[in-house]
């Protein structure tokens, strides 16, 4: 997967009651997986979460922002209904549609001691910029 | 109280001050009608920057009917603020939104009584701490007792709290003492997405992480005997609330119809100052689909904190078989209800949003439950693990101030990152243990989160609601045993 074998690129940055994720990239394909990282780190340590398995989605949106909110939401819908957190992203976005596909494991409380679950990615602060050709930034707050 | 972190402080000169807990906003750009902030002086200056603008973008909305409020807890929300209330006629193009509602539909607060002194408990504390959180599932990934299939699914999303008293976990007096009796009218679960449903599959009768809890608590002070005798509440008895939402059914309707609502808000003729502000005409196809999924993510709600007090009852039988636990009652503070109010004389029927804020209707108001209807409606504050959670009432000023509504807890005063920078989960779980306060969760990062220093002093915007009239200040609790997701 190309999300494993960049460095990472992502951050935290602070909202009252919640969080703030954020991912950059030299694609915006990347800045999207950065950001996932970013996600699965607000509740646990990301070098505790194993890849064993495989989950793929798909998104799409009339835009980049609603396209991230979107991707965001989509790893949140597989967490909650897998049980799962996820340490590895890969993704390809065409046409507005994003295909994308998540590697973790079973969330194993005395393991990862989950912090916080996530309730869904907010339109607060949402925004994907490109400053030049290769330099990409999503962002957004998520509600926990 | 110290100004958080994110935030650039409140300038007073944006307001004209009518009394001292009365802070308006007049109209100006595209807002329709003024906005309202309760809240003493420390606390307005207290507030981010944001609320005043998220405010001022409320009052922009269509159908918007007198003015836009914040209650004294408000802080920055997503596109309401958080302590939100507005109010909209659908006959008059009225809007609905889902982020008026907020993510976790119908998250609010029950408080039972058990009918135990706080000496009656102090011997077992452990032990029911122990049982409270092997019963009661809390924190990331942990299911429920209860697995549905499709048809008690949607059982449950049109009977909420009804359905689970059917199925054995509670009784008819506990609906009585809920609001709505328990179940929400005109829930449509048709709208309710089959990624909604799955989501919620294993998770009835779980608690949830973040600030959710389920308290055993005391009552340290009263402030109102009359209206605490008509509670049934006394110095020093022990009560136990729950503080819980929709898990994440609510979650996922939020989620969906936000987009939804984002991306057709311009074929409505809505032009949105702020995305998140995401709303459709209340008389629209989008509008109607969101209240009748979002009055089954009221129902969802109601049945789980149903369920989940099923399983403290169960809990006490085991440790303490001589508590009665009897609900006082279920306020919720995340919702959008159609309701009668009077402005110049007229009935008429509003749509009210509350964004982090309480209903708090008056004494003599049908819709609150006969023993307690000439006292006014308890309104259920939560507070932080460390610090007091109160009991309010509902005031008849209430009605003309703010749609009969009132604050529903104290808000962060410290981002997250920082209260995990300032405390370790264990020291606190030890700290608070030396102070009579038992903690138990899956997660010492997600104690360390929540740490009672990381929030704003409850007591101040308590007093803030009483001196407003939002509501009235009826006793003060402190926890002595705490489940935390």
């Amino acid at each position: 997967m190309r999300g494993m074998q960049k460095p990472s690129r992502w951050e935290h940055f602070e909202h009252g009651a919640d969080i703030g994720v954020r991912g950059y990239g030299d694609s915006l394909e990347e800045a999207f997986e950065q950001i996932g990282l970013a996600l699965t780190a607000v509740i646990t340590d990301l070098n505790k979460v194993e890849c064993e398995q495989t989950v793929t989605v798909q998104c799409d949106a009339p835009d980049d922002e609603l396209l991230l909110a979107d991707w965001l939401n989509a790893i949140i819908y597989e967490m909650a209904i897998r049980s799962m957190l996820f340490s590895r992203f890969q993704v390809s976005i065409k046409n507005h549609v994003l295909q994308g596909t998540l590697c973790g494991e079973i969330v194993d409380i005395q393991k990862h001691n989950p912090a916080v679950e996530i309730k869904g990615a907010t339109y607060t602060a949402l925004q994907v910029t490109c400053k030049q050709q290769d330099n990409w930034c999503a962002q957004c707050v998520v509600d926990v | 109280m110290h100004s958080a972190w994110w935030m650039s402080d409140m300038d007073l000169a944006l307001f004209q001050r009518h009394t001292e807990t009365g802070w308006e906003i007049a109209p100006h750009g595209n807002m329709r009608v003024p906005a309202v902030i309760y809240a003493d002086e420390q606390l307005v200056r207290d507030m981010d920057h944001k609320v005043y603008e998220q405010l001022c973008n409320v009052a922009t909305l269509p159908g918007i009917v007198k003015a836009a409020y914040a209650m004294p807890d408000a802080h920055w929300g997503y596109g309401f603020p958080i302590g939100g209330v507005a109010a909209f006629d659908p006959d008059e193009g009225g809007v609905i939104s889902a982020g008026g509602v907020g993510f976790d539909i119908s998250c609010g607060v029950r408080t039972l009584h058990t009918g135990l002194k706080k000496q009656d408990i102090q011997e077992h504390k452990q032990a029911l701490a122990d049982v409270l959180f092997y019963k009661v599932p809390a924190g990331v990934g942990s299911t429920g007792p209860i697995h549905l299939n499709e048809t008690q699914m949607t059982e449950m999303l049109c009977h909420g709290a009804r359905w689970a008293v059917k199925q054995g976990y509670g009784t008819e007096e506990d609906l009585t003492r809920t609001e709505e009796n328990g179940c929400m009218r005109g829930a449509i679960p048709d709208y309710v997405s089959e990624r909604a449903r799955k989501r919620q599959r294993n998770e009835m009768g779980t608690l949830g992480s973040g600030n959710h809890y389920l308290e055993v608590q005391y009552i340290t002070d009263i402030y109102d005997e009359q209206i605490a005798n008509s509670y049934g509440l006394q110095a020093g008895d022990v009560v136990i609330s729950i503080h819980c939402g929709s898990r994440g059914l609510g979650h996922q309707i939020g989620t969906e119809f936000l987009k939804e609502m984002a991306v057709s808000a311009a074929s409505y003729g809505i032009s949105l100052p702020d995305r998140e502000l995401a709303c459709a005409p209340i008389n629209s196809d989008i509008g109607q689909k969101y209240l009748g999924a979002m009055r089954s993510g009221i129902n969802c709600a109601l049945a789980n904190r149903q369920i989940i007090t099923h399983l403290t009852r169960e809990a006490f039988a085991q440790v303490l078989p001589q508590a009665e636990l009897r609900l006082l009652y279920d306020v919720s503070h995340n919702t959008c209800k159609l309701e009668s109010h009077e402005l110049d004389g007229i009935s008429r029927k509003l749509f009210i949003h509350r964004k982090g804020a309480t209903r708090a209707y008056g004494p003599g108001h049908s819709e609150i439950p006969e023993a307690l209807r000439a006292t006014g409606q308890p309104v259920l504050i939560g507070g932080s693990m460390g610090t007091g959670s109160y009991i309010l009432a509902g005031t008849k000023e209430s009605e003309q101030q703010a749609f009969s509504s009132a604050c529903h807890g104290a808000g962060r005063a410290m981002s997250r990152h920082k209260a995990t920078k300032k405390w370790r989960g264990r020291a606190l779980v030890d700290e608070l243990a030396s102070r009579g306060i038992l903690i138990r969760s899956p997660s010492m990062r997600g104690v360390a989160e929540e740490a009672p220093g990381a929030y704003k002093d409850v007591s101040e915007v308590v007093d803030a609601a009483d001196k407003a009239g939002l509501a009235r200040k009826v006793a003060r609790l402190e926890p002595l045993v705490v489940i935390k997701g």
